[in-house]
């Protein structure tokens, strides 16, 4: 049970914070308000990718070795998981036993490290970038809105444009 | 990789789910606050807190360039943004109606607990099984070191493997800024104008409008520490743009964190020096070519590689002894083109708001 509520309270909150954003977003009349919880609608949904991609005990998706660098750190390697795992014999975690002394790029590219997925990062990162612009393009048009009709308040605007189509007729 | 810290990881409660969960409480803490408020002001701060602590939390959930990204655009862009638009607009926001509360309540609730339903199905927080670390994300992992032999897997995604999709991305940024400036305007030539022509008819009078930009006399004095330690920072702020630029395939970093660090660095000159200065420093023609001219650049380097026999963006092409170095020369080219087409576009979105407001004057600083 324990382990359900932690596996799951990410979502939770990333779920309360999507409805906070979207109680903004339709109680709220005032325009900049709402651009700001669609702010904090945007944001949740960045969490919850980003979320999905971690992986437990993994690092970020930085490769700590390339292959010009293989033939040196691979012998360190080597050796410090050797002394590692005769230190923690009785440990479960022992990654080097099965590979036995050597390292075979095409069977453990990532030669023992976890890394989380980085795929949902790519996507995230350019969803900001845009993200900031979007708001800008609604932020513009807020603007224009009050030059329009000098408030960015929903009724007040709903009553100029009466007005204004009742003065039209 | 050893662990400098003693955490069990094996312990469904350890150091790092307590840190995941004291930084989730308070986004929720601030995501309320938000919602309680009804000034404007406090509203984009606390927006600006929300970014910064969500940032914190993707570090905490491995996504160094996403948390890089979202401290860059959320907590500096995205609210001076905000905070222009609310000096256009208005400071406060009426307060919303009971009826309305409890009604938008309940849709929300209910449709929460519909969502928190389906949670129930969803693979555990951190499962390396689960069917989204099981697939694509993880090949490319793996083929990172042998295909383009770049450290930051984000990086080699972002601009080889999923290049087409970045493309798509840089040009979707471009149109954002165009529809702004078709909004907006470009950055105030027409206000530029109009206050070229008041200080032509009034000139003899005294009471001349003191921007903060034109003020060079003893007037502008009294912000004498920001000038300083803003002259001294802008050039700091570029030239880590620039680092960030070229060392995003080693470490958390690329054109798109390294464009908006560039933009911001303008944004601090305008904010002190007033946009007069600003516009002389960067003029808007030059700042509407740069973003048309990156998406150019990313666009060019794939017809490029067409016209070299490959396909749209296959870098390989572009140098046909050693594809490493061709995949290396093609990522640098594009995240070129990105940063200068998100520096381009923040500075004409920027421009566009700021060319809306009168130069603040000196008295009110």
């Amino acid at each position: 049970m324990l382990e359900f509520i932690v596996g799951h309270f990410n979502y939770w909150v990333v779920i309360v914070l999507m409805m906070t954003g979207l109680y903004v977003v339709i109680s709220t009349g005032n325009l900049v308000k709402k651009l700001v919880g669609i702010g904090i609608f945007q944001t949740s949904v960045f969490q919850l990718y980003i979320s999905l991609g971690k992986v437990v005990g993994g690092s970020p998706p930085i490769l700590e070795y390339l292959p010009k660098e293989y033939a040196k750190e691979a012998s360190n390697y080597v050796e410090t998981a050797t002394k590692t795992a005769v230190a923690t014999e009785e440990n479960a975690i022992q990654p080097i036993s099965d590979i036995g002394g050597t390292i075979d790029v095409a069977s453990d590219p990532l030669m023992g490290v976890i890394y989380s997925n980085p795929l949902p990062h790519v996507l995230i990162l350019t969803a900001i970038v845009v993200g900031v612009a979007t708001l800008a393009v609604g932020l513009a048009l807020v603007v224009r809105i009050r030059e329009e009709y000098g408030s960015i308040e929903e009724i007040q605007i709903n009553e100029a444009e009466y007005k204004q189509e009742a003065g039209g007729s | 990789m050893e662990m400098t810290f003693p955490v069990d990881m094996n312990l469904p409660i350890n150091l790092f789910t307590i840190f995941d969960m004291v930084l989730l409480s308070m986004l929720v803490i601030v995501a309320i606050a938000i919602v309680r408020l009804n000034s404007l002001f406090s509203i984009v701060m606390l927006f600006g807190v929300y970014s910064l602590l969500s940032a914190t939390w993707f570090v905490s959930l491995d996504a160094v360039d996403v948390a890089f990204t979202e401290a860059a655009v959320g907590a500096g862009i995205s609210t001076v943004l905000m905070l222009g638009a609310m000096l256009l607009t208005s400071r406060e926001a009426l307060p919303t109606p009971p009826l309305r509360r409890w009604t938008s309540l309940l849709i929300v609730t209910a449709t929460g607990i519909a969502l928190i339903y389906a949670t129930f199905d969803m693979p555990s927080f951190g499962d390396a099984n689960s069917p989204a670390n099981s697939y694509v994300g993880m090949e490319y992992m793996a083929r990172t070191i042998t295909d383009i032999s770049v450290p930051n897997v984000v990086t080699a995604i972002l601009a080889s493997y999923r290049g087409f999709d970045t493309f798509g991305e840089v040009v979707v940024v471009l149109t954002a800024g165009l529809g702004v400036m078709l909004i907006l305007g470009i950055g105030g030539s027409k206000r530029a104008a109009g206050t070229a022509q008041l200080k032509a008819t009034s000139t003899p009078e005294p009471k001349l409008p003191v921007t903060v930009a034109g003020a060079k006399g003893p007037a502008s004095n009294h912000h004498v520490v920001l000038r300083v330690v803003a002259k001294m920072l802008v050039p700091m702020i570029v030239l880590y743009a620039l680092y960030v630029q070229f060392h995003g395939d080693y470490g958390p970093g690329g054109g798109f964190q390294a464009g908006v660090i560039f933009a911001s660095a303008v944004i601090l000159y305008s904010l002190i020096f007033g946009m007069e200065e600003t516009r002389r420093a960067f003029p808007p023609g030059l700042v509407r070519f740069c973003s048309v001219l990156g998406v150019f650049i990313y666009g060019g380097t794939g017809l490029v590689t067409i016209i070299l026999g490959g396909k749209f963006l296959d870098y390989n092409m572009l140098d046909k002894h050693d594809p490493i170095h061709a995949q290396h020369f093609g990522i640098l080219l594009i995240e070129l083109g990105v940063l200068v087409t998100v520096a381009g576009v923040m500075l004409s979105i920027y421009y566009g708001f700021a060319g809306r407001y009168r130069e603040l004057e000196d008295r009110n600083w």
